[in-house]
């Protein structure tokens, strides 16, 4: 074996060596196959050994396997969901459950940390000093204190802080903040309008995608032909809104939309935390644009606001956005997190609730982790595609 | 040419550090004791454990390792000294006197409800003796095998006394803290459906975490286990100002629990218990234990082993009862040390009396 | 007729004391225009509004010498150090026993020598003191962490916790990771078809899944991989579930380091004849290496971050057992749980903030050597 291992380190120097097998070995394509066979093989030996403990020891436990359980009901209730659950329904339909939270806290979390990095990295290069300073300070502090910790801090510091629901904190219009989540009205339709209202909405915003595009309309143009349109209609329609207002009865508040505390403290711990890595890369992205570009700018007479709209972003897109892609995924795969705080997210609600009641292990966790893994691949797909758009705008530099 | 040194020297020392840390057989130091066993050797002894044959097992290591929970007064909770306190500990002490006749030979490993069952198929723990509910899919499909009760308990919620409730069903549309992975979410589930009423679950992982969120006012109403509401009033800021309400809507037998497919070792937790039971009734405790050796009582001399050594077919000491009441006490003793009317957690018997004084406690004949 | 001419320059005046020190210096950062102004007044007015009472909070009205919780519980009681004070040993050392916290700390004390000696600019047998530092090290460490060799009485795992809990998972999983993730970088390098799309599934599957869920994994699922009877206690589960996840990160930043080395250099080895390991050990690794070093640095402080997470695998590391403390009824107060996570939270800045300026301070000497 040694010997072996030593004609194929000195095969490629040079040494001759008569065995045809050290031949074999001096040609680096054989070697090379030679080499990923045994990887291979060794691959497969492991997921085989893997595989056959595992059976052996669901067998000796008798614990059940294959998906059948996902057809049994879940017993359990779930307290936020957007669809409908209830502890009769299955497994299966409480596994979605889960996913959608997930994908709401994440997509949510995502809009918010971008809107927060963006706006903190600009303010980090601020020529206020103030502004700069305390930019800085929120991203430094912030960037280097663990998620958990900062969520913990969210969920039960602040809750605590909070009123009862009988003072609860509010600044009218129907609002309501109290240890129990925030409680805000919900607009209710009449019986089919909503329907129109969607299409009118989706027609006028692609008219002012066109607009924007075309006739490189700007601002408030093209607000004007994505927004009009479908408040007409609802005029029309003779303004078939109506609030469904939050009112505390017995235990609690009834109607309305409610957004428990455990989803506010998870997307505000989340978009803050990410917003701040979000910042330095935003930081980073415009420090890359070079000096010329601005003083050019300047030189031309451009207001500030316009510049960094006009100039600085669009160029610092490029150096922001692969950065970007990985916090995002970060954001999402943190989510998780939620098992802290009984937010009901997949890992909440099934890799530990509904695991503990089937006890299969192995079916769930592999969910589980399938659909993680499938939203890192469907983000990264959609921000390499958003990268590629970015840069095809690039001219005549190659 | 290079210098070699360095290599020799690393490769010696690796090499050196390799056998000697994970080598079978390796010198060992000599602070070492039985109490204190490598875990190389326990791996060793673990697949003997997983195929039965638990009590040899045991035997060689020389302790017992018990599963319990991660610190429930009354039942098992380290004290002040680190000390661990409560029913299911003195299970598993009595399950060590029978065996090795000294209580102490124990190692306890604290578990949270997820990891318990885990921990047993594994081979991690000998018993299981961690406030588990006896239900028929932990029986068969969680391959444990359950060798009594220890504890009946039931599910009850406990709510903030200004709250002015003084039934579950005026509970409607309240919030209810509960821990997640247990029968008490299904069973609260259960409960609220079959009596029409709308609620909400905010499940935790951890208690400490319902406990802290019910306290910061996260919701209305707790529910666990009628015992572990009274345990767990005790860590609230103002345990005063919290009830628990009258009804009990499931029915918890608490047991220890031990793998399938070791029949001997169940027939020894199952008669650990039974003894303890079977003293109280006869009125053997561990005080009058010595004496009692002298009763004409035929039921109690089998007991004590004083004729027939029933331990033998067990396949432990005669005496092997006599250790359980001299060291750790009949079933009476250790309800009151625990949980009793005179602890802080302050439980009547009720269920968990003696079938003779109307509750449910029935040892089988040790016979 | 006198004619005065001015045959000397007149001495600079001074600037306007509007446009020098500190007004000066106020116009120009704080007050240079309308929109200035107003971003400076709302910025002044948050800090006013946030910062007195937090200093009020945790220093004024802060209990710092207090027994129990009786003074924290009172009224208009601010932060309860004394609360901290009192569990300090626990925080750092978790119910390691009191008199055998010479280890960890022997540990600690040689961990960090060995791996000053590593960062050394031209220390001798560097080489072999880095594999002292990957190999032997973590042996010995848990020899003398653990106990039962060497003569010393055994601590088990599960009493170990605190601060060094999660140094020794953060330390152990970037020590297992390091190797791991250049050999994954490595693959993922490859020519050879299997081995790179090996390396690239094994890659992309640990940095696509969440940690907490291959936490689950570890210590649900690992047990039943194994052959019948093997047990790994928790810890060693969750060390093995961090360093697998970590490894993939590290391939991921090794790999930058790789495209780095500029090809003439693969080149120039090949025309020497080198094989492909003797190439990768003595050209191309050594400088991919130093150029990473910051990356490594930046995903120790990640992982160090997310050692928090094995709290909820139950076992108790810094914020785990700071969180388990919060019940006891000793201590329970208002401001118990704000204390301890203030307090965790500086502890976790000062690391994390201080690795992160040698991470920028390696980068800055990195690409000074660059310019050279």
């Amino acid at each position: 074996m040694g010997s072996m291992i030593k004609s194929w380190l000195s095969g490629a120097i040079g040494l001759s060596d008569d065995n045809a097998l050290a031949r074999g070995f001096q040609d680096p394509r054989i070697r090379g196959w030679i080499m990923q066979a045994a990887v291979l093989l060794l691959a497969a030996l492991g997921i085989f050994e893997l595989v056959q403990n595992t059976v052996l020891n669901l067998q000796k436990a008798n614990i059940a396997s294959g998906f059948g359980f996902l057809e049994n009901p879940a017993g359990f209730a779930i307290n936020f969901s957007l669809i409908d659950y209830s502890a009769q329904s299955d497994f299966l339909r409480a596994f979605f459950v889960g996913v959608l939270n997930t994908l709401l806290v994440a997509v949510l979390g995502i809009l918010l940390a971008t809107l927060i990095g963006f706006s903190v990295g600009i303010a980090r290069l601020s020529p206020n000093w103030l502004v700069a300073r305390l930019a800085g300070f929120f991203i430094e502090t912030l960037r280097n204190i663990p998620l958990l910790l900062q969520l913990f801090f969210w969920y039960f510091v602040v809750l605590q802080l909070l009123p009862s629901q009988a003072e609860s904190l509010t600044p009218g219009g129907g609002i309501f903040l109290n240890n129990r989540g925030l409680f805000v009205p919900r607009i209710l339709w009449e019986a089919g309008t909503f329907a129109p209202f969607c299409v009118a909405l989706f027609a006028s915003l692609v008219l002012g995608f066109f607009a924007r595009k075309r006739f490189a309309f700007e601002g408030w143009k093209v607000l004007g032909i994505a927004v009009l349109p479908p408040l007409l209609l609802l005029l029309v329609l003779g303004w078939p809104l109506s609030l469904d207002m939050p009112v505390l009865e017995g235990f609690g508040f009834q109607g309305g939309i409610s957004l428990i505390p455990e989803f506010i403290a998870l997307l505000l711990a989340l978009s803050i935390y990410t917003g701040a890595f979000v910042a330095e890369n935003v930081r980073s992205g415009v420090q890359a644009v070079p000096k010329g570009q601005v003083e050019a700018a300047k030189a031309l007479g451009l207001p500030s606001g316009l510049i960094m709209r006009k100039i600085i972003l669009p160029q610092a897109m490029r150096v922001i956005v692969p950065p970007l892609t990985s916090q995002y995924l970060n954001l999402t795969k943190n989510s998780s997190l939620a098992v802290a705080i009984a937010y009901p997210d997949l890992v909440l609600v099934f890799a530990n609730t509904a695991l503990s009641q089937v006890g299969q292990a192995v079916e769930i966790i592999a969910m589980t982790m399938a659909v993680y893994l499938l939203i890192s691949l469907g983000t990264s797909l959609f921000m390499n595609w958003y990268n590629a758009r970015l840069a095809l705008k690039e001219r005549g530099t190659a | 040419m290079r210098n070699q040194a360095p290599a020799l020297i690393f490769g010696i020392v690796f090499g050196a550090l390799l056998v000697y840390l994970f080598l079978p057989g390796a010198p060992s130091g000599p602070a070492r004791d039985a109490q204190e066993l490598s875990k190389a050797e326990q791996e060793n002894l673990a697949p003997e454990a997983a195929r039965g044959g638990t009590l040899r097992v045991v035997r060689e290591r020389g302790e017992l390792l018990c599963g319990v929970s991660q610190g429930l007064p009354g039942f098992s909770n380290p004290d002040d000294e680190g000390d661990w306190r409560g029913i299911d500990v003195d299970v598993c002490r009595a399950m060590a006197a029978a065996i090795f006749g000294d209580a102490s030979k124990v190692r306890y490993r604290a578990l949270s409800a997820k990891e318990r069952f885990t921990a047993l198929q594994a081979g991690e723990i000998d018993v299981l003796s961690r406030n588990t509910t006896w239900t028929l899919t932990r029986d068969t499909v969680l391959g444990l095998d359950f060798a009594g009760v220890t504890y009946y308990d039931g599910q009850s919620f406990m709510v903030r006394r200004d709250l002015k409730v003084s039934s579950v069903l005026e509970l409607d549309q309240a919030t209810i803290c509960a821990n997640t992975g247990t029968t008490t979410e299904l069973n609260a589930a259960d409960y609220f459906r079959t009596h029409g009423l709308e609620f909400e679950m905010v499940v935790f992982e951890k208690t400490d975490e319902v406990i802290a969120a019910y306290d910061a006012g996260r919701c209305e109403a707790y529910t666990t286990d009628a015992s572990g509401l009274y345990a767990e009033r005790l860590k609230l800021k103002n345990p005063d100002e919290h009830i628990i309400l009258p009804e009990v809507i499931s029915k918890e037998p608490l047991g220890p629990a031990v793998r399938q497919g070791d029949d001997r070792w169940a027939d020894i937790v199952r008669w650990t218990l039974y003894a303890m039971i079977e003293a109280e009734e006869l009125g053997v405790n561990s005080a009058n234990a010595e004496q009692m050796k002298k009763s004409d009582n035929p039921s109690i001399r089998r007991l004590l082993g004083v004729e027939n050594s029933y331990g033998q077919n067990l396949g432990l000491r005669g005496d092997w009862a006599f250790q359980i009441i001299t060291q750790v006490g009949n079933y009476g003793e250790i309800f009151e040390r625990n949980v009793g009317k005179n602890t802080p957690l302050g439980i009547p018997r009720g269920l968990n009396a003696l079938w003779t004084n109307g509750g449910l406690m029935y040892a089988m004949p040790v016979r | 007729m006198e004619t005065y001419v001015k045959t000397r320059r007149h001495p600079a005046l001074p600037a306007p004391s509007r446009q020098t020190g500190l007004i000066g210096w106020m116009r120009r950062n704080l007050f240079s225009s309308a929109g200035n102004t107003i971003t400076t007044l709302v910025c002044a007015a948050i800090i006013a509004l946030t910062v007195p009472p937090f200093f009020n909070w945790a220093v004024l009205d802060a209990v710092w010498y207090a027994s129990d919780g009786s003074l924290c519980r009172a009224e208009g009681a601010g932060a309860c150090w004394a609360f901290v004070e009192a569990k300090f040993g626990q925080f750092i050392y978790g119910r390691y026993p009191a008199e055998e916290i010479w280890r960890p700390n022997l540990i600690l004390l040689l961990f960090f020598l060995n791996l000053a000696a590593v960062l050394t600019p031209r220390m001798p047998y560097k080489g072999w003191l880095a594999a002292t530092l990957l190999f032997i090290f973590p042996m010995f460490a848990w020899g003398v962490l653990h106990g039962g060799k060497f003569g010393l009485s055994v601590v088990e795992t599960s009493d170990w916790g605190g601060l060094l809990l999660t140094l020794v998972i953060a330390l152990s999983g970037i020590l297992a990771s390091l190797p791991l993730g250049i050999l994954l970088a490595l693959g993922r390098r490859s020519k050879l078809p299997v081995i790179r799309t090996l390396s690239v599934l094994f890659i992309e599957f640990w940095r696509g899944v969440p940690l907490v869920t291959v936490l689950f994994m570890a210590s649900v699922m690992l047990p039943l991989f194994l052959p019948e009877g093997v047990t790994f206690d928790l810890l060693l589960r969750a060390i093995i579930g961090v360093a697998l996840f970590a490894s993939a990160y590290m391939a991921e930043v090794v790999r930058g380091g790789l495209q780095a080395v500029p090809s003439g250099q693969y080149e120039a080895a090949k025309a020497l004849g080198l094989s492909y390991w003797q190439m990768m050990g003595l050209i191309v690794l050594p400088q991919a290496l130093r150029v990473v070093i910051p990356g490594i640095v930046n995903t120790f402080i990640g992982l160090f971050k997310d050692t928090t997470l094995v709290l909820i695998i139950g076992l108790f590391d810094f914020l785990g057992i700071i969180r388990a403390n919060f019940t006891d009824a000793n201590w329970a107060s208002p401001n118990t749980a704000a204390t301890g996570y203030v307090f965790a939270a500086f502890v976790f800045w000062m690391f994390c903030f201080a690795m992160s300026r040698y991470s920028l301070y390696m980068e800055k000497q990195l690409s000074q050597g660059e310019r050279r």
